[in-house]
């Protein structure tokens, strides 16, 4: 367990360097002077000459990918162009919402996605089963911000039952995370069914099936256990299209997350804010798969003595 | 002496791969296929709604004589007539005429990202999967990189970069996608790469993009086109999505997306002009999603994204 733990965390910091040489270079491409666009529209020359030697960007470049590279391990990710604060205060002020909002999303997701594809799966061709594809079919084509935009006209604009943005009550929580899952369930349903109907077809489940175990024994304890891994797979790489989608809904419901910072950053031309929020979002892709890695080898033994 | 590797293929087409139904299908298999996805109705459902969208594209000057962007403030915010069935935005102007409109900038972005997909995916795919060693490692780690990042968030980055409109929606969005085309054919190519037929085109000294071209392409083909059909879709919705943030096509261009952005400011009191772009936008992302589907049922059930 541990040579795999350690081999899966080596395996990170290729990528983990990749994303840094992507930051560094994605400023370089933009047109102008790296230290006019850091320092913003609004800089005085004398802001943008204190950048400029801060970053050591009259140096050659590998020396200022150093200078990059030591910032960036010490988490300075720089100033704001537009409020002048630290990066990585903003960051840290929002990363908890975004958080509640996937976790949050990504629970309901679970809660629905998964009995719905067992149903399917155990009665396949039935009407449920038909509810159930065609359902999850619509929530893979819905544009997610359309579906947080028509939720806030029925349930905010004509019934009035829940707030239509903001934060500070669980009723705020409700809306957004509800369409941020919608996508999610879909595909952890249509997952779920099509691994529920390959592991009810094995031979295991025929044996189970004629030791005269009772049907929910079967299901739950057989064919479940054994399909649970590409379901969890599922589940975490959808945690990216949460990111993704945490963009725009954040933004329908003007939620203070690290999305709707993205948004605000991109349209103010903010690059240290862009740079940064954008290396958090990559870190908590990459976290989040490493963890689902290791709950496979926790899951099963197979993977931890590959 | 191709014909011959072409002939001793076919005897090595195993049943049981995805990545081996291409070129050497059998005619009869490629006929069966068509009439197992002719008999799907979900995927013949999709082929029609994709249908009509690609007419409207082609024929909406027909469809709606006049310009769709040109604004007309007198009747702002009008709810749905019989004149105006879908009702008409914050300028006056005719909700369905641009959604008609709209189908050609969708269409057009559907198209261009899977060929910024194809035409840089493919390549580097087989190269990666077919020379291996350290052109296949700087090619899959770069490839990792990109992956790191989920598709939206990469699109989002590289607008911030190259700027807002449907050239650099295009761009962004293609460029997102060519990480998961690079995975899919390198994939197929280590698959068949060791196979008796590739061998013996090398033994008798094919050229190398020769044997990539003829022998190893065409085995790819099949999964191409199921992703090519499911990443048009999102395409669709990745470009509605910058649209709405105001980061994609600009206004007054007629982008389902750019008008769902504009909506929102009225969605108190004129609702309307947000339901319709985004019916819009779903219906034809559950077009090429079910033609999708239907495909990857009818060349090969097993196969699975």
């Amino acid at each position: 367990m541990h040579n795999y733990l350690i081999k899966r965390l080596l395996s990170t910091v290729p990528v983990l360097i990749g994303i840094s040489l992507l930051l560094f270079f994605m400023l370089r491409m933009l047109p102008g002077d790296p230290a006019q666009v850091l320092a913003g529209q609004m800089a005085t020359p004398q802001e943008i000459e204190n950048i400029r030697h801060q970053l050591g960007l009259d140096r050659p470049i590998y020396e200022q990918y150093a200078v990059y590279m030591s910032h960036l391990v010490r988490l300075d990710l720089g100033r704001s162009a537009r409020t002048q604060n630290p990066v990585i205060d903003e960051i840290w002020a929002r990363l908890p919402n975004t958080l509640l909002l996937t976790v949050v999303a990504i629970t309901l997701a679970c809660l629905f996605g998964i009995p719905a594809g067992i149903i399917s799966a155990v009665r396949p061709y039935s009407w449920i089963d038909y509810l159930v594809t065609i359902s999850a079919l619509f929530g893979m084509s819905m544009p997610v911000f359309w579906l947080g935009l028509m939720l806030v006209v029925v349930f905010a604009v004509i019934l009035q039952w829940l707030p239509a943005g903001g934060t500070g009550s669980w009723q705020h929580v409700i809306l957004p995370s509800v369409t941020l899952a919608s996508f999610v369930v879909a595909f952890i349903a249509r997952m779920t069914r099509s691994t529920m109907l390959e592991t009810l077809s094995q031979d295991f489940t025929t044996t189970a099936r004629s030791k005269g175990l009772t049907e929910k024994v079967v299901i739950v304890k057989h064919a479940l256990k054994n399909a649970l891994i590409p379901i969890i797979t599922v589940v975490g790489l959808q945690f990216g299209f949460l990111l993704g989608g945490a963009v725009l809904t954040e933004t329908v419901f003007a939620w203070p997350g690290l999305g709707r910072l993205l948004y605000d950053s991109i349209s103010a031309r903010d690059y240290p804010m862009i740079q940064g929020t954008i290396l958090i979002f990559g870190l908590l892709y990459i976290f989040v798969n490493l963890v689902v890695d290791l709950i496979y080898a926790f899951v099963d033994p197979r993977i931890r003595y590959d | 002496m191709l014909s011959w590797t072409r002939e001793s293929a076919m005897t090595e087409i195993k049943e049981d791969n995805v990545c081996r139904t291409g070129e050497w299908v059998p005619e009869n298999r490629l006929s069966r296929s068509w009439a197992k996805l002719k008999r799907n109705k979900a995927a013949l459902v999709g082929g029609v709604l994709l249908l009509a969208y690609v007419l409207s594209a082609f024929f909406a000057p027909l469809l709606f004589p006049g310009n769709p962007s040109a604004p007309n403030l007198i009747n702002s915010l009008e709810t749905p007539t019989l004149k105006e069935p879908l009702g008409t935005d914050e300028l006056g102007r005719s909700i369905l005429g641009r959604i008609i409109y709209g189908s050609r900038i969708s269409l057009l972005i559907a198209v261009g990202v899977v060929s910024v997909g194809i035409i840089l995916g493919i390549p580097l795919g087989l190269v990666s999967g077919y020379y291996g060693g350290k052109i296949d490692f700087a090619i899959q780690r770069v490839t990792d990189t990109m992956l790191a990042f989920p598709g939206f968030l990469l699109a989002l980055a590289l607008v911030a970069v190259l700027g807002v409109g449907l050239k650099n929606t295009v761009i962004s969005i293609g460029i997102s996608m060519v990480p998961m085309y690079i995975r899919l054919v390198r994939g197929c190519v280590l698959s068949v790469r060791e196979e008796d037929y590739v061998e013996a085109a090398r033994a008798v000294g094919t050229r190398d993009l020769i044997i990539l071209v003829r022998h190893i392409l065409p085995n790819v083909m099949v999964p191409i086109t199921v992703q090519t059909s499911l990443s048009m879709g999102m395409a669709i919705l990745f470009a509605a999505g910058l649209g709405f943030l105001g980061i994609g096509v600009q206004p007054p261009t007629p982008e389902w997306g750019t008008m769902l952005g504009s909506a929102r400011s009225y969605l108190f009191h004129a609702p309307h002009v947000a339901t319709f772009p985004g019916i819009a936008i779903f219906l034809a992302v559950l077009s090429f999603n079910l033609l999708g589907d239907g495909l990857r049922d009818a060349l090969d059930p097993r196969f699975k994204i």
